[in-house]
């Protein structure tokens, strides 16, 4: 099952930057990045929790703003020599609109929680 | 794609950087051959000596596994020299009649170990010392005879009799000159090493030349010119080496004492390059991995066909690695005739410290017994550093000059593994060492990202970087002479402040393309770099890009632990009224603000705004007058004041006051880093304005204007700049220092170790005897000001940026979003 949701437009995210969602439940960071390709994942950062939407995009990652972490946005994994992984969120991109999966990739959830 | 062919002969560990090198840069562009004499694939050879004093195992020193090879799809051919270059044909041939055709050829045979021509120097039991089997042999040896002479009292020589020693041979130190380790100790220095290796057990016979070998199917002993003998069932010859060039000049290839080589690594054939110690380049061969890796690092730049890599030589440095014997030298540390030298001995604490002067700057080093500073000298050596600022107290390191955190028990030697080394991290020192031999850590910058030490405030840089040099001795690879500005170039922050002004580039992508940037978007690093470059260049021309700032900067507050900000109203040299207060609290009470501080810098500090919050109290503190405090950019924060004399009994001029003119000139400003003033009202400094980065001490005939202090990470007092008569000449003069380091600092540069680099005779010379100069850099800050004196706060509140503060809000979004 897909419930696709329509979440924003693409020209509401700046390129190269990102929008917090706040749904009931948890925070998800939007991002987008300078090919227009979008991104969500969990605004937390494996390390210690900062919100990943702060931070400064590049290529396809994004530096947490609280201690420099990298985080790939496709995988959710930190990059480096760092570990740890934040969940992503299956998201797609149709005439413009922005729509977001509720079926969360069922691998990434247990690793979460991961750390140094 | 058809990939070129790439092979390299010599599989050591100057040629596997340079391939790694490649790998990082173009992956796919070579289908890459190596052929390496040894049965090994690479290793450490750094780490022979530890092997060989027992410290180390073999297999602990490999630093790219056959697996490795594998994954890169590399064909490694090992034990297989190769014994033919067909430069014609472009085809080598290995011994074991291997032949490959090739497009580029890297050349990194390495060096042999220099065998004195003596009669019996071919005898069983005569050795170098050099590679893996030289160590097994003398392993062997050890088990099977008690005697053992080493030839050469220089570095390796030292290291092998130390290694020897410990596998408990008597060992004799046959050196040609009275002075060890000549090429990097001078006489005192040596005296200390020979009287602590003689305490630990070995002999020494200094200014003996060796005459013959004796011995018939063995080595029995060593015959010196003087008729004189000592007996030896092993001898070690560890003299020197000589690059081994003979494949290069067999295949015709111009060589002198090396290979020839260019700034890009080629050989007289410009399809074969050649790196490491069979490279003679400039005149000089070099022996130090240090060196040997900033050639890998250009000879990969050009493989990948980047072509702005520029090999311009080294200067180097060296630690021996004898276990409790502490010594560094770099550069030239006997001194000539014009120069000078600090000398600081302590015969009793076994310390020696020498530094070579010339016109201020450190030519030289040598020391002893206490080497924390080591890397500090050398350092201020490669940079050329006017030390004339601290030269009378260089000599007690940069301890001396203050350094938070680490008080004085930072005797590395002597700390225990569980010694916190980095206090932001909690990194010990044995986990720093432990992943440095483990993980085969060369540079600061390795270090850092394995262990996070010195990641963060910075302030053990000095600590971990003597840890690298003592545990790896003399292979620590130094930060180059010339540090790329982040990963994404090869540029320096001076090559791009360059091309910024003297090509007229005014956006990021400009600069990008010219520079040939090695990522599209750039990094975390360079993306604020360099729009504060082009800001700082082009005020009113170039635009400000929000996403290559901070999050602080770009939401105008200073983000905390749990992503919340805090609020600092900008507060004119310290100063406010009943009402401004009253719009504070109301402000706070109104936003449910959780706590409130009085800052350092005299203001106030609203922590715990949520930043959807953050416009419409920017909006409530606008009403009541206030703008931005920028206490969380890099820019002009503060301008902490003394009451002076409107109250104070001993004020001597209304510091306030000026400290208000000063505020109300330099605020909005965006700097290298964060910049902070003080203005005292006299000598007494109530307002600590020597620890600031511009501090104003009145006295009763003008002002004292002091420049480059920092009361952080590592106290620094400031220097004098001079002094002046009048307020309008304090504003000009502060100005124009602002928009001197505003144009030349590095950005996150603060003044203080900017002032260091530069010298304050630099800083004089622009200021004070360039009158003309001091007017125009106060007219460029003022034109810039025009642009920046505008308040982001108000801006926002008024609604620009609105994305930035706003939240998507999807009410009912799926619960099962976990």
């Amino acid at each position: 099952m897909n419930d696709w949701i329509a979440v924003a437009r693409l020209d509401e995210i700046p390129r190269l930057g990102a929008r917090k969602i706040v749904t009931d439940t948890v925070e998800i960071a939007l991002f987008r990045n300078s090919n227009d390709q979008v991104f969500a994942i969990r605004d937390r950062c494996p390390h210690k929790g900062g919100p990943l939407s702060q931070g400064i995009v590049y290529g396809t990652s994004v530096s947490c703003p609280l201690h420099n972490w990298r985080i790939d946005l496709a995988s959710g994994e930190a990059m480096g020599p760092d570990q740890g992984c934040v969940t992503t969120y299956p998201v797609k991109v149709e005439q413009g609109r922005i729509y977001l999966s509720t079926v969360v990739d069922q691998t990434a959830v247990g690793s979460d929680a991961g750390s140094r | 794609m058809i990939r070129e062919k790439l092979v390299m002969v010599g599989n050591g560990m100057a040629g596997v950087r340079a391939i790694e090198e490649l790998l990082k840069l173009e992956p796919e562009m070579y289908r890459i051959s190596v052929f390496g004499a040894e049965p090994h694939p690479n290793y450490n050879r750094i780490m022979l000596s530890p092997v060989l004093a027992g410290e180390k195992k073999v297999d602990e020193i490999i630093l790219n596994s056959r697996e490795w090879y594998a994954e890169q799809g590399i064909d490694l051919y090992t034990g297989d020299p190769v014994v033919e270059i067909d430069r014609i044909n472009r085809r080598v041939k290995s011994a074991s009649g291997v032949s490959l055709d090739y497009d580029r050829l890297l050349l990194a045979t390495g060096s042999n170990p220099f065998i004195i021509p003596v009669p019996g120097a071919h005898l069983p039991g005569v050795i170098g010392f050099r590679d893996i089997q030289d160590v097994e042999a003398m392993l062997e040896a050890s088990r099977a005879y008690s005697k053992a002479v080493v030839i050469g009292g220089g570095l390796l020589g030292l290291e092998a009799a130390n290694g020897l020693m410990k596998n408990g041979m008597q060992v004799t130190v046959v050196h040609l000159m009275d002075i060890l380790m000549e090429r990097q100790l001078d006489k005192p220095a040596a005296e200390l090493l020979k009287a602590s290796l003689e305490a630990n057990g070995l002999r020494f016979l200094m200014q003996a030349q060796t005459a013959a070998v004796l011995g018939e199917e063995r080595v029995t002993g060593v015959q010196f010119a003087d008729g004189s003998s000592v007996e030896a069932d092993l001898v070690v010859m560890a003299v020197g080496i000589r690059p081994n060039m003979a494949l290069g000049q067999k295949a015709g290839l111009y060589c002198e004492r090396g290979i020839v080589v260019n700034d890009t690594m080629q050989t007289y054939d410009p399809r074969i390059y050649a790196v490491g110690e069979c490279v003679q380049h400039r005149g000089n061969c070099y022996g130090l991995v240090a060196p040997l890796f900033e050639q890998a690092r250009v000879c990969a730049n050009h493989l990948a066909r980047l072509g702005y890599g520029r090999y311009e030589g080294s200067v180097t440095s060296t630690k021996l690695k004898v276990t409790g014997i502490d010594l560094f030298s770099a550069g030239m540390f006997n001194e000539q005739d014009e120069d000078e030298t600090l000398v600081l001995q302590d015969p009793a604490q076994g310390v020696y410290k020498k530094l070579v002067i010339r016109d201020n700057r450190i030519k030289g080093a040598v020391m002893y017994g206490d080497t924390l500073d080591g890397s500090w000298y050398f350092q201020l050596m490669r940079e050329g550093t006017d030390i004339s600022g601290f030269r009378n107290t260089i000599l007690f390191g940069q301890h001396d000059l203050g350094d938070a955190g680490h008080g004085d028990g930072t005797r590395l030697l002597s700390l225990p593994d569980d010694a916190e080394i980095c206090g932001c991290n909690g990194v010990c020192k044995g986990e720093i060492v432990n992943a440095i031999t483990s993980k085969g850590l060369f540079t600061l910058d390795e270090v850092r990202a394995h262990t996070k030490a010195s990641a963060s405030c910075g302030s053990c840089t000095g600590l971990v970087e003597s840890l690298l040099a003592s545990t790896v001795g003399e292979g620590y690879s130094e930060a180059p002479s010339k540090k790329p500005l982040c990963g994404c170039t090869g540029h320096s922050h001076d090559e791009v402040i360059g091309v910024i002004r003297d090509l007229k580039l005014k956006s990021m992508p400009a600069v990008r393309e010219v520079l040939n940037w090695k990522t599209p978007d750039g990094c975390a690093s360079c993306r604020p770099a360099l729009n504060y470059y082009l800001l700082a260049n082009w005020p009113g021309e170039y635009r400000d890009d929000a996403q290559s700032r901070f999050i602080n900067e770009r939401a105008h507050g200073n983000i905390q632990k749990d992503g919340t900000y805090s609020v600092v109203p900008r507060m004119f040299g310290g100063l406010c009224t009943p009402g401004e207060l009253r719009a504070i609290a109301d402000v706070a009470e109104k936003f449910r603000v959780p706590e409130i501080k009085v800052t350092g810098g005299q203001r106030i500090d609203l922590f715990g705004v949520k930043k959807e919050d953050l416009p419409s109290v920017w909006k409530d503190l606008s009403a009541a007058g206030f703008v931005s405090g920028h206490a969380y950019g890099k820019a002009l924060r503060t301008v902490k004041t003394c009451a002076g004399k409107t109250w104070c009994r001993f004020g001597t001029q209304n510091s306030t006051g000026l400290g208000v003119k000063l505020e109300t000139l330099t605020w909005g400003s965006w700097m290298p880093h964060k910049f902070k003033m003080a203005v005292s009202g006299c000598p007494r400094n109530c307002a600590e304005a020597t620890i600031k980065d511009f501090g104003v001490v009145c006295v009763d005939s003008g002002y004292e204007l002091h420049i480059g202090g920092n009361g952080g990470i590592k106290v620094r007092i400031t220097d004098l700049l001079c002094k002046v008569g009048s307020e309008e000449e304090v504003l000009e003069y502060s100005a124009a220092f602002i928009q001197l380091y505003r144009e030349e600092a590095h950005y996150l540069e603060r003044t203080a170790p900017w002032v260091e680099r530069v010298g304050l005779n630099y800083i004089k010379a622009r200021l004070l005897e360039d009158e003309t100069g001091r007017r125009a850099l106060y007219d460029r800050f003022r034109h810039s000001q025009q642009f920046f004196q505008d308040d982001p706060w108000k801006a926002r509140a008024e609604g620009a940026e609105a994305h930035e503060f706003t939240p998507l809000q999807i009410a009912g979004l799926a619960s099962n979003l976990s």
